[in-house]
C-alpha cells in the first residue's frame, strides 16, 4: 500500500501509519493475509525512524489488525467485523459530503471549511480513538 | 551507568578564555534512537561532539558515552572502538585512493563487516581507483559513512553529515541513517536542516549559545504543541493568560496568539470565556519551535 506521511502535521507519525493501515483495511485496499513490509524496509522506504514504524506495528498488532511474524514481516489479520465497517465509512462519507455541500452553498470556501474541521478535530484530539 | 542512555552529560562546559562556547549542557541521548542536535552555526554543536569523543577536554562538567567517562583517557580509547564518528570536515588521507583508504581502515578493525562495505560500495558507486582528494563533497561524505558503518559501531555520531550535499545525496544519507538505526545502532547527529531532522529523528535537542533550549521527542511535539489564535471583533481583553503549558503569548491588533506546549484543549476551553469571534488551533512544527526558542534567547 502507499503511505503518505506528513512530518509537520500535528499528529505523531506512528499514528499516521496506524490510521492509514486501518483505513486501508476498512476500505478493502488491504485484506486478511496481505503482507506489509518489514519494519526496516518500510522505515527506509518512508525515510522515518524505525522506532516510528515499530510503534505503529505494535499498536496495530495490539488492536488485532496485524500479525507480526518474526523475520518475515507483518500480515493483515482477516476479520469479518471490518466488512461492516466499510459500509459505515461509506455512510459517514456521505454525511460529510452533504455537510460540505451545504456549507459550500452558504458561501464558505474550501479553506474555511477545512479550517473549521481541523479546529473541531483538535478540540477533542482523542488520540487513542477506539473504533 | 547503563540506564538506557548512550550519551549523558552534566553541566558540560567549554570555555575559550572567559567565553563559554558550551554552557552547562546537560544532555541525555537514549539508546537505539535517532537524536538530532540542532542549532545555528556556532551554537556549540561541534565543540560538544568533540568533547564527547575526547578530542577536546571540557572546562567543567562531566559526561559519559556508552557508560564510559569522557575525561578518562583509557576509557576513551575503549570508547572509540564502539563509536563511529563522521566529522564535519571529513578529513581523510587524501593521497590514498578510495580502495586503499578502505583497506587501510579495515586493517584496524577485527569486526569489520565486509558485507556492509560491499553493499555500500555498490550503492554509493564510489570510484575505487580515484584519489580521495579528487572526490566531490558528496562522495567524501559517502566514503566517510562507509568507513563508519562498516565498523559495526554501537553509536554513530555525525557532525553536520548533510552539509553541502545535493538533494539526492541527502536522501541517500537519510535512507542510510534509517537503515543503520534499524540495525540497533544509536544515532546522534548535528544539523541545521530542520526538514531532514523532522523526518528521521526520534528526538531533537536544540542548542543555542552553548545552552540546551529544547529537548523533546518529535512525536510528543506533534501531539502536544499547538498554536492557538484567538480573533476578536473588538479590542482583545488585556488578561494575563498564564496557564500551565502556555509558552508564549503575543497580541497583534485584534488577535492573540498563544504557543501551547501541552494542554491545548484546556487552554482552548478557558479562552472561550473571553468570547473570541473565532478560535483557530493549528499544529506547530519543529521549524517554528526552533525559531521561536532561538529568537527568545537572543
Amino acid at each position: 500500500m502507499i503511505f503518505k506521511l506528513n512530518p509537520s502535521a500535528g499528529q505523531p507519525l506512528y499514528l499516521q501509519v496506524v490510521q492509514q493501515v486501518r483505513h486501508a483495511i476498512e476500505t478493502g485496499v488491504l485484506r486478511g493475509g496481505d503482507a506489509l513490509p518489514g519494519i526496516r524496509t518500510l522505515a527506509e522506504e518512508l525515510v522515518v525512524s524505525p522506532n516510528t514504524i515499530a510503534k505503529a506495528y505494535s499498536e496495530l498488532e495490539h488492536a488485532g489488525l496485524l500479525e507480526l511474524r518474526h523475520g518475515s514481516g507483518a500480515y493483515v489479520m482477516a476479520k469479518r467485523r471490518l466488512e461492516s465497517r466499510t459500509e459505515q465509512i461509506r455512510a459517514a462519507q456521505g454525511r460529510v459530503q452533504a455537510l460540505v455541500e451545504s456549507l459550500h452553498a452558504k458561501g464558505f470556501s474550501d479553506e474555511e471549511i477545512h479550517r473549521m474541521f481541523a479546529t473541531e478535530l483538535f478540540y477533542d484530539s482523542s488520540l487513542e480513538r477506539k473504533t | 551507568m547503563n540506564n538506557g542512555l548512550a550519551i549523558e552529560t552534566s553541566e558540560l562546559t567549554k570555555q575559550y578564555g572567559k567565553i563559554p562556547v558550551v554552557d552547562r549542557l546537560s544532555l541525555k541521548v537514549p539508546k537505539q534512537q535517532i537524536t538530532a542536535f540542532l542549532g545555528r552555526n556556532g551554537a556549540g554543536k561541534s565543540t560538544t561532539i568533540k568533547m564527547l569523543l575526547g578530542l577536546t577536554s571540557p572546562s567543567f562538567g562531566a559526561g559519559s558515552v556508552l557508560g564510559k567517562t569522557i575525561r578518562d583517557a583509557s576509557q576513551n580509547r575503549d570508547l572509540r572502538r564502539e563509536v563511529a564518528y563522521v566529522a564535519e570536515d571529513k578529513q581523510l588521507y587524501s593521497y590514498m585512493t578510495v580502495g586503499q583508504l578502505i583497506r587501510f581502515t579495515r586493517s584496524f578493525y577485527s569486526d569489520w563487516r565486509a558485507d556492509t562495505e560491499t553493499r555500500l560500495l555498490k550503492q554509493f558507486q564510489l570510484p575505487l581507483r580515484q584519489k580521495v582528494r579528487a572526490l566531490s563533497k558528496g562522495m567524501r561524505t559517502k566514503l566517510t559513512l562507509l568507513l563508519a558503518l562498516s565498523r559495526q559501531p554501537q553509536l554513530l555520531i555525525m557532525d553536520e553529515p548533510s552539509e553541502g550535499l545535493d538533494p539526492v545525496s541527502v536522501e541517500e544519507l537519510l535512507h542510510e541513517i534509517v537503515g543503520v538505526a534499524a540495525s540497533g545502532v544509536t544515532v546522534f547527529f548535528s544539523s541545521h536542516q530542520i526538514a531532514e531532522v523532522e523526518r528521521i529523528a526520534d528526538r531533537a535537542c536544540v542548542i543555542d549559545h552553548g545552552k540546551l533550549l529544547v529537548d523533546t521527542s518529535l512525536e510528543d511535539m506533534r501531539r502536544d504543541y499547538r498554536r492557538i489564535t484567538l480573533s476578536f471583533d473588538t479590542d482583545p481583553p488585556a488578561v494575563a493568560l498564564s496557564l500551565p503549558g502556555i509558552q508564549q503569548v503575543r497580541t497583534i491588533g485584534r488577535q492573540i496568539t498563544l504557543l501551547a506546549k501541552e494542554n491545548a484543549d484546556a487552554v482552548v476551553e478557558l479562552t472561550r470565556d473571553l468570547h473570541p469571534a473565532s478560535v483557530e488551533v493549528s499544529p506547530v512544527g519543529l521549524r517554528e519551535v526552533f525559531l521561536e526558542t532561538v529568537k527568545e534567547e537572543r
